[in-house]
C-alpha cells in the first residue's frame, strides 16, 4: 500500500487502537493535521502542549494504555518538555509526536526548528528522528512498543514536514526485532526460590510498593502475598492503590510525609521486600539510616534500578506481577507464622492505631484542607480518580484520600511537577468518561495550566477541580517556615485571581468555600453539577504537612509523628 | 574500561557520551571505530569509578535502546593500545638523538620539515607517558592521539563476556 507519511501516523495509530491523541496544531504538523481532519480520529485540542502532553500522561496512568500527544516543531516541542519529562520519572507509557522543518533545513536554524530529539534524550526512554520514509512504519511500530514494554516509558519520534507528505510503502509490521532491547520478564528462579526462604524465616517482613505495582497490575498478586503469610504493606505515593488504603495491614505512605507507622516498620524491619519501588530520597531519608536491620529483597523490571541507591541481598529482576505469582507458590499460609511474625504485626497495627494521621478541625473556625479532602473522599465514596498537582495538597490527598484501587490516585510523584494535575484529570476522564475525576489542585500549581479550563468546557469534560487555596505557596512556605526562619520569601500568591470568578469567564461552574459548614452542601452540588467545576476551598494559610522528616535525617526522626 | 557495542546509527555517540555527563561519570578516554559486523560499532570508554559505580554505569548503558552489548574489561585479562602523533622541535643537530629514541620505542617518523618532525608512537599509557617525557627535552610542538582500544587475551571475545 502507498501511503504518505501522514497517512501512515494515522493507519499506525488506527493498528495500536489509540482512541484519542491530544495536542496543538502549527506550522509542521500541518500536513499530519490535515489527515487527522480527514480520518476524524479522537484530537483533543489543549490551550498549551505541556497541556497535552500532561493530559495525554493522565490518560495513560488512569487507563495502562500509552498516551498519544503531537505537536508542531520548535516551540510546540519544546513547550512538551515538562510533559515528557513528568512521564520518564514516573516510567508512564507515552508517544509524543513532533513535526521538525524539512529535512533539507534541518540544521541550519530554518524557523520554527530546535533539535528535539537531542533536547528530549535524557528523557525520553528513546526517541527518533525520521529522515527517510521508509523508515517511518518499522519507528512508529517500534515507538509504541518501546514505550509500553519492560520499564514504561515516554519515547519521542520527530517527523520532518516534507516527510509527511512524501509517499512510500506502508505495511504495519506485525512485530517488532530488536536485538539491543530484551526486558526481563520472568524472575530467576533461584532467586525467587531465596526469597521464598527469606520470607519464611523473617521475623519482622514488611513490604514496600512503589509505582512497578502499579504498572504491571501486581495489585491483586501483592495483597494475596500479604494476606498469605500475614506481611504489612507500605506503597509509596506513586504505588498507592497498590493495596487498598483501609486494608488492615496498610500502613500508609512511608517516607517524608509518611505516617509513623511506616517509617517504624522500615526501621524495625528485619526483611524488606521491595516491589517495584526504586528507594527515591523522598522515601528513603538519609540512606545510611534506612531500614538499618533489614535484608533486601528488591523486584523490579529494571535491572539499573537495583543496588542504585541501597546494597540490595536479594535482586529480582522481572515483571512484578510474574515474579510475585512464582513467589506466591512457593509460600504457604503457616509460612508466616512459624516465627511469630503475629507479635510484629501486632506491634505495627498498634503502632497505626496509636500513631495515625491528625488535624483538628474546630467547627465554625478556619477551614482544614485535610477536612476538605476527608469530605471528598466521603461524598465521593471514595470511588472518584484523583489527580493531583504538586505540593501540600498534594501529600494530603496521598494522606486522606484513601483509593481502594490502583489508577486511582495520579500524582507526578518522580518529577513534582507543578500544574500537572488539572490536565491530567482531563486525560484521566478522557479514559474513563463514566467515571467521577476529581483534581485535587494547589492554588499555585493551578495557575500554571488553569488555560485548560477551555478545553475541559469546549469538550464538556466534566473534572471537578478542587483548590486547596492557602494563598501560598504552600510546601515552600513550610519548608521556610521550619528550615529558613520564617522567612517567606517569595512564596505568598497574594493578587490570585478570583478562581469562581475564573471558572465562569471560562464558562465553567464555581463555587466558594470559606468554613467548614460549607464543605459538604459545596462538594455535593459540584459532583451534581454537569461539566466542568472548580471549587475555591480557603484553607488555613499556616497549616502544614505532618508528620514531617527534615531532608537528609533519618525517616523515624519525625516532626509531629508522636501523639 | 568498558567495551561497548552499539548500532551505527546518528546520535548513538551523543547517546552514550550524554548518559556519562548527566549521571555524573567521568570519561578518562574514549574510542569508537568500526566491527567486523556491518552496522554495529565499538565504543571503548575509560572511567573512573568505583566498582559498584562500574556496575549502575554498564546498567544505564544496557537501558539504552541501541546498545547491543556492554562488557566490562577491568579485571580480563587484555591488551590496549593507544597511538599518538608528536610534532616535536628537531633542528639538523639534534635530529639523530630523536631517530634513535623513536627507534627504542619502535615508533615512527612519518613527517620531516627543515626544524620539526612528527612521530608516530603506539602503546599502553604508560610507554606513550615514557616517550612524550623523553621528547620533551627537544621541544614537543602538539600531540594528537587517539582514545585506548583494547581486546581480551586469548580466544574469548568480549561479545560471549557475561553482562
Ligand atoms: C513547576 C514547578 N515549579 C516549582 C516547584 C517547587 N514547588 C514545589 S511545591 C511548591 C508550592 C506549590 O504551591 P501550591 O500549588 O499552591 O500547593 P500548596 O503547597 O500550597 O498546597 C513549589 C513552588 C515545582 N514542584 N514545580
Ligand atoms: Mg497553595
Amino acid at each position: 500500500m502507498r501511503l504518505t507519511g501522514a497517512q501512515m501516523v494515522l493507519a499506525c495509530l488506527e493498528a495500536e487502537g489509540v482512541d484519542v491523541i491530544f495536542g496543538f496544531p502549527g506550522g509542521a504538523v500541518l500536513t499530519l493535521y490535515d489527515e487527522i481532519f480527514k480520518k476524524g480520529i479522537r484530537h483533543i485540542l489543549t490551550r498549551h502542549e505541556q497541556g497535552a502532553a500532561h493530559a495525554a500522561d493522565g490518560y495513560a496512568r488512569a487507563s495502562g494504555k500509552p498516551g498519544v500527544v503531537i505537536a508542531t516543531s520548535g516551540p510546540g516541542a519544546t513547550n512538551l518538555v515538562t510533559g515528557i519529562a513528568t512521564a520518564y520519572m514516573d516510567s508512564i507509557p507515552l508517544v509524543a509526536i513532533t513535526g521538525q522543518v524539512a529535512t533539507s533545513f534541518i540544521g541550519t536554524d530554518a524557523f520554527q526548528e530546535a533539535d528535539i530529539t537531542g533536547i528530549t534524550m535524557p528523557i525520553t526512554k528513546h526517541n527518533y528522528l525520521i529522515k527517510d520514509i521508509n523508515e517511518l512504519p518499522y519507528v512508529l511500530k517500534e515507538a509504541f512498543y518501546v514505550a509500553s514494554t519492560g520499564r514504561k516509558g515516554p519515547v519521542l519520534i520527530d517527523l520532518p514536514k516534507d516527510l509527511q507528505a512524501q509517499e512510500g510503502d506502508f505495511a504495519y509490521p506485525a512485530q517488532v526485532e530488536m536485538s539491543t532491547y530484551r526486558p526481563t520478564y520472568e524472575g530467576h528462579t533461584g532467586q525467587i526460590a531465596r526469597a521464598a526462604n527469606a520470607i519464611k524465616k523473617a521475623q519482622r517482613p514488611l513490604l514496600y510498593a512503589g509505582g512497578g505495582v502499579i504498572s504491571s497490575g501486581a495489585h491483586e498478586e501483592l495483597l494475596e502475598l500479604s494476606r498469605k503469610v500475614s506481611i504489612p504493606v507500605t506503597t509509596t505515593l506513586t504505588g498507592m492503590g497498590g493495596v487498598p488504603c483501609d486494608y488492615d495491614y496498610f500502613l500508609g505512605m512511608p517516607g517524608m510525609h509518611g505516617t509513623y507507622a511506616a517509617n517504624n516498620a522500615i526501621n524495625e524491619s528485619d526483611l524488606l521486600i521491595a516491589v517495584g519501588a526504586r528507594f527515591d530520597d523522598r522515601v528513603t531519608g538519609k540512606l545510611e539510616t534506612f531500614a538499618p536491620q533489614a535484608q533486601i529483597i528488591h523486584i523490579d523490571i529494571d535491572p539499573a534500578e537495583i543496588g542504585k541507591n541501597v546494597v540490595t541481598h536479594i535482586p529480582i529482576v522481572g515483571d512484578v506481577k510474574l515474579v510475585l505469582k512464582e513467589l506466591l507458590k512457593r509460600l504457604q499460609p503457616a509460612d508466616g507464622d512459624i516465627h511469630n511474625t503475629r507479635e510484629w504485626c501486632q506491634k505495627v497495627l498498634e503502632w497505626k492505631a496509636s500513631n495515625p494521621l491528625r488535624y483538628r478541625q474546630e467547627p465554625g473556625s478556619c477551614l482544614k484542607p485535610q477536612y476538605v479532602i476527608e469530605e471528598l473522599y466521603r461524598l465521593t465514596g471514595g470511588e472518584a480518580i484523583v489527580t493531583t498537582d504538586v505540593g501540600q495538597h498534594q501529600m494530603w490527598a496521598a494522606q486522606y484520600y484513601r483509593v481502594k484501587r490502583p489508577r486511582a490516585l495520579i500524582s507526578s510523584g518522580g518529577l513534582g511537577t507543578m500544574g500537572f494535575g488539572f490536565p491530567a484529570a482531563i486525560g484521566a476522564q478522557m479514559a474513563f468518561p463514566e467515571k467521577q475525576v476529581v483534581c485535587i489542585a494547589g492554588d499555585g500549581s493551578f495557575q500554571m495550566n488553569s488555560q485548560e479550563l477551555a478545553t475541559a468546557v469546549c469538550y464538556n469534560i466534566p473534572v471537578k477541580v478542587a483548590i486547596i487555596n492557602n494563598q501560598y505557596l504552600g510546601m515552600v512556605r513550610q519548608w521556610q517556615k521550619f528550615f529558613y526562619g520564617g522567612r517567606y520569601a517569595h512564596s505568598s500568591l497574594a493578587g490570585s485571581p478570583d478562581f469562581v470568578s475564573l471558572a465562569e469567564a471560562y464558562g465553567a461552574s464555581g463555587f466558594r468555600v470559606t468554613r467548614p459548614e460549607e464543605v459538604a452542601a459545596a462538594i455535593e452540588a459540584a459532583l451534581n453539577t454537569p461539566g466542568p467545576v472548580v471549587i475555591d476551598f480557603q484553607v488555613d494559610p499556616e497549616e502544614n504537612v505532618l508528620p514531617m522528616v527534615a531532608p537528609n535525617t533519618s525517616i523515624v526522626e519525625m516532626i509531629g509523628g508522636e501523639e | 574500561m568498558l567495551a561497548i557495542l552499539v548500532e551505527d546509527r546518528p546520535g548513538v555517540l551523543t547517546r552514550v557520551s550524554g548518559l556519562f555527563s548527566r549521571r555524573g561519570y567521568n570519561i578518562q578516554n574514549i574510542a569508537v571505530g568500526r566491527t567486523m559486523e556491518p552496522g554495529i560499532s565499538r565504543m571503548t570508554v575509560t572511567v573512573e569509578a568505583d566498582p559498584l559505580t562500574v556496575e549502575q554505569i554498564v546498567k544505564q548503558l544496557n537501558k539504552l535502546v541501541n546498545v547491543l552489548k556492554v562488557s566490562d574489561m577491568t579485571d580480563e585479562p587484555s591488551v590496549g593500545r593507544e597511538l599518538m602523533l608528536v610534532k616535536v622541535k628537531a633542528e639538523p643537530g639534534r635530529r639523530s638523538e630523536i631517530q634513535q629514541m623513536a627507534a627504542t620505542f619502535r615508533a615512527k617518523i612519518i613527517d620531516l620539515s627543515p626544524d620539526s618532525m612528527i612521530i608516530e608512537v603506539t602503546g599502553d599509557e604508560q610507554k606513550l607517558h615514557a616517550f612524550l617525557m623523553m621528547m620533551q627535552e627537544f621541544g614537543i610542538k602538539e600531540i594528537a592521539s587517539t582514545g585506548k582500544i583494547s581486546l581480551l587475551r586469548g580466544s574469548k571475545i568480549t561479545r560471549d563476556m557475561k553482562a
